[in-house]
């Protein structure tokens, strides 16, 4: 399969008229890291945003950086933390769940709008995304936002370019807010619990006052996968604080006490709540091998151990985050249709993140829509794409 | 003026028709037809423009909606949503030839639910409604725009309203989990739910902000989050604009993210202190209000840390509130602003578009010099952390060359803020007041695209046709 690479947002808009006159679909990638996640695409080549590289604008006084969209996350991260600030979204580097080797790019994380266990508290990538240029299924260049924390000027397509997964548009550069990254992080764990006094714990937490910032539970199996918490020997509920070091020793302190109806609360340090996170966000603790399908449900944060539960019995590990309602479920292939039941029955969305290829090409990646969203979505695609050569068919098929 | 479209003669001939056949569809007094009645709809919160609409309808249910826009549709009859009519940009003006559907009616808070930190309410409750109903719980909605009292969680999600807490908590668009809209046929929809970030496109994010142009919304899912131990807030004066911007960006630099930091220049100070008596002090040339949260002990430490930083700056006036009042007595001149600045002029147009904050000391001498050239007074508030302006340019509305040049003015400044980086609007929306203006900070290829998007929406335009887009494109 040829790649395309091109150098300028002017090259990318060329590339893409070109296959737009001769109606040739494309495969619309970064590096490629996300490729396993949602339908395959049927297309005979790559259009890859990797050569749109490099951070064009970092005002951190201003809170805001624009980088091309081929640029690493790990570029622009480190770029950030040299200033003391944060992609306060927490983007996961997923590449073991998903087993990958390939080094994600700024603007994959934002297509595939994909947040870490800080979501909860601070929002998503697209909360935190300012302005986007991009170019549409036509070849023609469309900005929307711009480098200003507050605009409601015109139809606000960065969030609905964000999560569209190159399905609308390429992204050539991305504009987002940065903020500065806390002093000091601390974690309380509880041991023990089963998913339901868990979440309960959770959503104590995240109903204090004290800005809990992430809020997980990881059962026996995946807690014994997180080194520092191995030792354990049981499910772990974890509740985190990010806040100047007085008050990470405040809050946690405050939070012990209001959560002992629970059980007792064990503080983890700065350095082993970072790892224990990390673990948290990259999912790794339920990586796996190629033949597992890997299933993100979101749900209202009380019914995710309802979805656990079910993931468990039809022969699935998992583990929560966002106070309970991200479940995050790792299953033979045979528990496809007890995990979307679940989902459904929840009131929730779902999004296939890993499975053999076979599969992908036949199970619903993201629920089915209602006729008048999917006419919606088959007509806003038309609007930007009305060949519908930009990532053909990987959200939906035939769309 | 901003020119609105020509009505379709063809629907007014047909004004009985129609009325009579909304009335088959909705309660008796909940058809409103009679001129006097409607007077009360003929404009918003930019009250320069007026327009009786054809008829006004307060549905009380979705169904209800639904009815009448299945109704409006087949009639090819435009619709015109509204709120509490607050907007600012002239979002809910009618049209001559529009049924105005006014959300007020859908009033209820369906469901609260602490553990899953979420509340389910119809479009026409108030924002601070919400917080009302939940406070006793110790839990608040965030984005709390000057005008809670008033504007409805509606009116919000389409114009995607701020508030003075945002720079912590967030716009509209950033606390909501879900909606129930219906379409421009009379379909319903439900988008989104209790959870975070659905799958598929980003219909929530879309809608936030698109000024009643793509759907009637009847219910929104917002998150509620807890209230922090408390918040204090703090007055610092400066000699001069920049010495306060520059102050400001040291703040921010140190890592500290307060929970609000509002700037006000001379003119709003002394109009302020006039009204409110805050005690703010009249030989600043710029004042900033800065809030912290948490408990008492943490607001001390980050108000003395703010403190220490403020004094860098050679202020001529500092003073931290010590108690509940004395921060209420801080932020009292400052929610009283558009009021204070009502009893100097009798009119005024409030402006607001955002800047990059760094260019802020360019942008006030420049609004400066124009308030000379144009000869009208102009008194500027702003929310400093995240570059939003407020010029209230004062005028005389019943003067027409006063009323003209106020509006060139305030299409100037908008200008500048695209010149300089920024943008038209950081909240109030486009609605007609800008509308002219779209193609300064987009190109017409820009334009068109949106424009597709909203025919996806509402192919025959019938949705606030005449807001938004500039009236040739969108006749186009
Ligand atoms: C004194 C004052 C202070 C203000 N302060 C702020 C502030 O601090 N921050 C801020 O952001 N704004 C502020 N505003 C502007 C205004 O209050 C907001 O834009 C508010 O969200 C409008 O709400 P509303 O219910 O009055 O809506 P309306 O004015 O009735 O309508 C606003 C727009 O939304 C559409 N609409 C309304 N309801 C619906 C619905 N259910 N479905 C579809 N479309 C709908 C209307 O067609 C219109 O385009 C202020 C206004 C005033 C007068």
């Amino acid at each position: 399969m040829s790649v395309l690479a091109p150098g300028s947002e002017a090259e990318l808009a060329a590339s893409i008229r070109s296959a737009w006159e001769a109606g040739e679909p494309l495969a619309i990638q970064g590096n490629g890291s996300k490729a396993a996640m949602l339908r395959p695409v049927q297309a005979a080549r790559t259009l890859s945003a990797r050569a749109l590289a490099g951070i064009s604008l970092y005002a951190p006084n201003e809170l805001i950086l624009e980088a091309g969209a081929g640029t690493t996350l790990a570029a622009v991260e480190a770029a950030v933390a040299a200033a003391g600030q944060q992609i306060i979204a927490e983007p996961p580097d997923l590449s073991a769940l998903l087993g990958t080797e390939a080094t994600q790019t700024i603007g994959g994380v934002v297509a595939a709008n994909l947040s870490g266990p800080r979501r909860v508290a601070a929002g998503a990538m697209r909360d935190h995304l300012l302005g986007i240029r991009a170019v549409n299924g036509t070849g023609e260049v469309i900005r929307s936002g711009g480098r200003v924390l507050k605009n409601v000027t015109g139809l606000d397509l960065c969030k609905l370019l964000a999560g569209s997964h190159g399905t609308l548009g390429v992204l050539s550069a991305v504009t987002i807010k940065v903020l500065p990254a806390a002093q000091a992080w601390g974690t309380l764990v509880l041991a023990g619990l089963d998913a339901r006094a868990a979440v309960a714990a959770l959503s104590a937490g995240l109903g204090s006052p004290y800005g809990v910032s992430g809020a997980a539970f990881l059962p026996a199996a995946a807690a014994a996968r997180v080194p520092a918490l191995a030792g354990l020997g049981a499910s772990a509920a974890l509740v985190r604080i990010e806040e100047f070091a007085d008050s990470v020793a405040y809050r946690t302190g405050r939070l012990r006490e209001d959560l002992a109806r629970f059980g007792r609360a064990d503080l983890l340090d700065d350095a082993t709540s970072r790892a224990v996170w990390r673990a948290v966000r990259d999912v790794t603790p339920l990586a796996g091998g190629p033949e597992e399908t890997v299933w993100r449900v979101s749900v209202r944060p009380s019914a995710g151990p309802g979805v656990l539960e079910a993931a468990e019995t039809a022969g699935g590990r998992g583990l929560l985050d966002w106070g309970g309602g991200l479940v995050w479920i790792a299953a033979p292939a045979a528990a496809a249709e007890a995990v979307m039941a679940a989902a459904r029955a929840a009131g929730g969305t779902w999004m296939l993140m890993r499975a053999p290829e076979t599969l992908r090409a036949v199970l619903p990646v993201v629920p089915p829509e209602p006729p008048a969203l999917a006419r919606l979505t088959r007509s806003v695609k038309a609007a930007f794409d009305p060949k519908g050569i930009l990532n053909p068919g990987r959200l939906f098929a035939g769309v | 003026m901003i020119a609105l479209p020509e009505p379709k003669a063809e629907v007014l001939a047909r004004r009985d028709d129609i009325v009579a056949g909304l009335r088959s569809l909705l309660p008796a007094d909940a058809v409103i037809a009679e001129a006097e009645r409607l007077r009360p709809y003929e404009t918003d919160g930019l009250t320069a423009y007026r327009q009786v609409p054809l008829a006004v309808v307060l549905p009380s249910t979705t169904e209800e909606v639904a009815a009448v826009m299945a109704f409006c549709h087949r009639e090819g009859i435009r619709v015109v949503p509204r709120g509490a009519g607050t907007s600012l940009s002239g979002g809910a003006l009618p049209l001559a030839d529009a049924v105005v559907v006014g959300l007020m009616r859908l009033n209820g808070i369906l469901s609260v639910d602490y553990a899953d930190r979420v509340a389910v309410v119809q479009a026409g409750v108030t924002n601070i409604g919400i917080t009302q109903r939940v406070q006793e719980e110790g839990f608040f909605y965030a984005p709390d725009p000057s005008s809670q009292l008033a504007c409805m969680i509606g009116g919000n999600v389409n114009m995607n309203s701020g508030g003075a807490h945002c720079l912590k908590y967030g716009v509209t668009a950033n606390n909501l989990l879900g909606l129930r809209i219906v379409t421009v046929e009379g379909e319903t929809v439900e988008i989104g739910g209790a959870h975070l970030d659905a799958a598929g496109y980003d219909w929530l994010g879309l809608l936030t902000g698109s000024e009643g142009q793509l759907a009637i919304v009847t219910e929104v899912t917002v998150r509620i989050l807890r209230s922090p131990e408390g918040a204090r807030a703090m007055l610092a004066g400066f000699r001069a604009n920049e010495v306060a911007g520059a102050c400001v960006d040291a703040i921010i630099s140190s890592g500290i993210i307060p929970v609000a930091l509002e700037f006000m220049d001379r003119p709003a100070i002394h109009a302020c202190e006039a009204f409110a008596h805050a005690g703010y002090p009249l030989d600043a040339e710029a004042l900033l209000i800065i809030e912290v949260e948490g408990s008492v002990e943490e607001q001390d430490r980050l108000l003395g840390q703010i403190r220490t930083i403020c004094e860098r700056f050679d202020p001529v006036s500092l003073r931290v509130a010590q108690t509940a009042e004395e921060s209420a007595a801080i932020w009292k001149g400052r929610k009283g602003a558009f009021g204070a600045v009502g009893r100097i002029s009798p009119d005024y147009l409030c402006m607001d578009g955002t800047i990059p904050t760094s260019r802020l000391p360019e942008v006030l001498g420049r609004i400066g010099a124009m308030s000379r050239e144009y000869g009208l007074q102009v008194a500027n508030i702003f929310h400093a952390g995240d570059g939003n302006l407020h010029p209230l340019i004062m005028f005389d509305a019943n003067d027409p060359v006063s009323m003209h040049k106020a509006e060139e003015f305030g299409a100037d400044i908008l200008k500048l803020c695209v010149e300089v980086g920024g943008c038209l609007t950081g909240e109030h929306g486009v609605g007609v007041e800008k509308r002219d203006l779209m193609d300064v900070q987009f190109t017409a290829t820009e334009l068109d695209q949106q424009r597709r998007i909203k025919s996806a929406f509402d192919p025959g335009w019938l949705l606030n046709p005449h807001k938004v887009f500039p009236l040739a494109a969108a006749a186009a």
